[in-house]
């Protein structure tokens, strides 16, 4: 076999694709085929349009080489964290942000941990909060107004790749963004924006109300991380690991 | 050598045009990592400018070491070495090759671009977004052609053991890439697309991408290095004929298994987890008799490695991959894992592997290379490839200890608790206690770059046909007696 394999470079180049290809399938195919990959669970819906410009913004920058989003099932990050993370929560995340590395803290669970405040403070400057910090500072952002004007297009791309957005959702995706922005201080129409997409974080999240700026949209994507599963309704056997 | 068989021509030309770039791109990345560790120790150095943040330069740096600078050292000893174990040139001639050599650098142009000004697909070893995928697939693509063309094309009835490794190493590469990168663009003028697979299914994709792009890319590729370059600068035949092809069929089967091990205790099912470290320690056994094949060609020329900095380079890189993938299976084991997983300790490993055994073997390939591709008769100073090889080795120690240190001592600092059952310490009190360690790992980074930057005045003299007027390497009195 193998003196026939290395004197036929093209039976050889066959030979390892075939190779490499069997582990690949084994692990990935039936993670779509299997039902409990992903738990049942209530409370999760896909990101406002302005959550999703702050999940971009945070890719953009690439906080996910320090920030994890995936709390493990041990007591230590329980109690630092939270409960630990279900595969249903990052059910909507393409791509997923789980992270490598905690350079500094999880964030899967941040969100409503700080307020809006703190968050624009800490992203402007983060020792001027954290004195010991090692994180870069994003003064930038404050000032960069929100570049999300086709934000009906991202939600239609999206969907394409499988996130299952309506067509409401779609076609008011660019005032549900301001919407969510102004909250009850603008004339949005914040029923609506709730009833798509419930337990919304409203409001001016960078203290800046004449601009929305990247700020906005990142602080916003931070205070809602890890809120939509309400853990005491879960039933604890239906996502044991 | 029979001198009865006629030499074909080789297309050396782009051989030297990958050899230039290698060492180009390589100053490149260590230069942009050692910002990048001291930015870890002193975040002022960030600027607080978008373009500076460790965020963004961090994939530059990963980008430029492994796909520049390795990627160019990796296709061009690739092309280099099939000629030879081929006898034929280049299939396609020197347009193809060209066009293969060009388009790579503009790949990595576009690649490091886009991650200054924000444009990043956020999966690891696999930034770049669909635009730039797209151009490399066909860039790949083009390589495949030339590399497996020439082998075809060949005169040599067998296939020497290196272009194995070689052809298994652009099969994968090709595989991983499109399948991780399939991603739908919001506009077709924009650089930003969103990735097909979500959340779980999309970090087993790409951890399956990011484990083999180690396994493929850094590992199968330099080990086609290691099967050629030992033996010629050793001049010993390999080790074993019978252990090379368990060798290779082990770890093109096994390694593609071990993905799951960067997804420990994730949301990632448990059965494949168990998979990914079943898999992961079955792999030591393949990768060390790959160790044992490369340093046991030695065999009868262990004295070489006294007086030949060359031959210790490319020996003490295969030292550093037997103690790298020793250290991995380890690191696989779930309780292991518990501990280290997202701390300093996974980046010492990484770099044992990373600057031990990849760029130390690029470092031996590109001393072998220069003189032979330029026609000199040999190295410009062997003394000061001894010296790079001090640099090298010191940083490294530095590097890799450091981050033990500080891997291990994180991981346990946040599952310490009090006398009273409540977490020790605060998050940031386990970062503040890295600094000394950050500042060590960046110290070692100089060390590794200044060693770096003499092999590039070396090589360039060397190719400049000059010679440095120096002491020989002896053996000492005792020992050169007892040597054979």
């Amino acid at each position: 076999m193998q003196s026939l394999l290395e004197r036929n470079a093209i039976l050889l180049s066959i030979a390892i694709l075939i190779t490499v290809s069997i582990g690949g399938l084994v692990q990935i195919v039936p993670l779509y085929t299997i039902e409990n990959t992903i738990e049942k669970v209530d409370g999760m819906r896909p990101y406002t349009p302005l959550e999703q410009a702050g999940r971009n913004i945070y890719i953009r920058e690439g906080c996910y080489l320090c920030h994890s989003q995936m709390i493990r099932p041990f007591r230590d990050e329980a109690e630092r964290y939270g409960h630990y993370s279900l595969a249903a929560e990052s059910m909507y995340d393409h791509p997923f942000q789980w992270g490598s590395k905690r350079t500094g803290p999880d964030l899967a669970r941040v969100g409503g941990k700080y307020s809006n405040e703190w968050h624009t403070e800490h992203l402007i400057n983060p020792r001027a909060v954290v004195p010991e910090s090692v994180m870069p500072g994003y003064s930038f952002m404050a000032t960069t107004p929100l570049d999300f004007d086709n934000a009906g297009e991202h939600l239609k791309t999206l969907r394409a790749v499988g996130v299952p957005y309506s067509d409401e959702q779609v076609a008011k995706a660019i005032e549900d963004l301001n919407t969510q922005a102004t909250g009850d201080d603008g004339d949005g129409d914040v029923e609506g924006l709730q009833r798509r997409y419930p337990k919304v974080p409203l409001g001016d999240f960078d203290g800046n109300p004449n601009q929305l700026t990247e700020m906005d949209a990142l602080v916003a994507y931070l205070q809602m991380l890890g809120t939509l599963v309400d853990f005491s309704s879960v039933d604890a056997k239906s996502i044991e690991r | 050598m029979n001198q009865a068989i006629a030499v074909p021509t080789y297309n050396d030309e782009v051989v030297r045009k990958f050899v230039i770039a290698a060492s180009f791109w390589g100053i490149v990345g260590f230069s942009v990592g050692i910002l990048i560790a001291f930015q870890l120790a002193y975040p002022v150095l960030n600027l607080d400018l978008e373009w500076t943040s460790f965020g963004r330069l961090r994939p530059v740096h990963t980008s430029a070491v492994v796909f520049a600078f390795g990627g160019n050292i990796l296709i061009g000893s690739s092309l280099y070495i099939v000629q030879r174990t081929s006898r034929v040139t280049l299939f396609g001639g020197p347009t193809l090759a060209n066009m293969v050599f060009w388009g790579y650098q503009i790949f990595i142009v576009m690649a490091a671009l886009g991650y200054v000004l924000g444009v990043t697909q956020s999966k690891e070893y696999a930034e770049p977004e669909w635009y730039a995928d797209i151009w490399l697939t066909v860039i790949w693509v083009m390589y495949l052609v030339v590399f497996a063309g020439t082998l075809v094309t060949r005169k040599e009835s067998h296939i020497y053991v290196a272009n194995w490794f070689f052809l298994a190493f652009i099969i994968t590469v090709a595989m991983l890439h499109i399948v991780n990168n399939v991603a739908l663009p919001v506009s077709w003028m924009g650089a930003k697309s969103y990735i097909a697979w979500a959340g779980v299914r999309d970090a087993m994709t790409q951890w399956w991408y990011g484990h083999n792009a180690v396994g493929f890319f850094l590992t199968a590729g330099f080990l086609g290095m290691m099967y050629y370059f030992i033996p010629k600068q050793a001049n010993r035949p390999v080790y074993s004929y019978r252990l090379s092809v368990i060798h290779f069929w082990a770890i093109t089967f096994l390694y593609v298994w071990a993905g799951p091990h960067h997804l420990h205790y994730t949301a990632l099912p448990d059965w494949a987890q168990t998979l990914g470290m079943t898999f992961s320690i079955m792999l030591w056994m393949p990768s060390w008799g790959g160790m044992i094949n490369g340093i046991m060609t030695l065999s009868g020329a262990w004295d070489k490695l006294r007086t030949d900095p060359v031959l210790r380079f490319l020996v003490t890189s295969v030292g550093f991959y037997g103690m790298s993938t020793f250290e991995g299976p380890l690191m696989a084991i779930k309780v292991v894992n518990s501990l280290s997983h997202y701390t300093d300790w996974t980046i010492g490993h990484v770099h044992s592997a990373a600057l031990g055994w990849n760029a130390l073997v690029s470092f031996g390939a590109l001393y072998f290379l220069v003189p032979k591709l330029w026609n000199r008769e040999r190295l410009y100073s062997l003394r000061l490839a001894n010296l790079h090889f001090w640099f090298a080795t010191m940083g490294i120690v530095l590097y890799i200890t450091s981050m033990w240190i500080s891997g291990i001592m994180q991981g346990l600092m946040w599952r310490t608790y009090d006398a009273l059952g409540f977490l020790q310490y605060s998050f940031i009190e386990t970062v503040e206690a890295m600094h000394p360690y950050y500042v060590i790992r960046a110290t070692g980074g100089v060390l590794f770059l200044i060693g770096a930057l003499i092999m590039v005045y070396n090589l360039w003299m060397t190719a400049h046909g000059k010679t440095r007027d120096e002491e020989p390497i002896a053996l000492a009195p005792s020992a050169s007696s007892a040597g054979n």
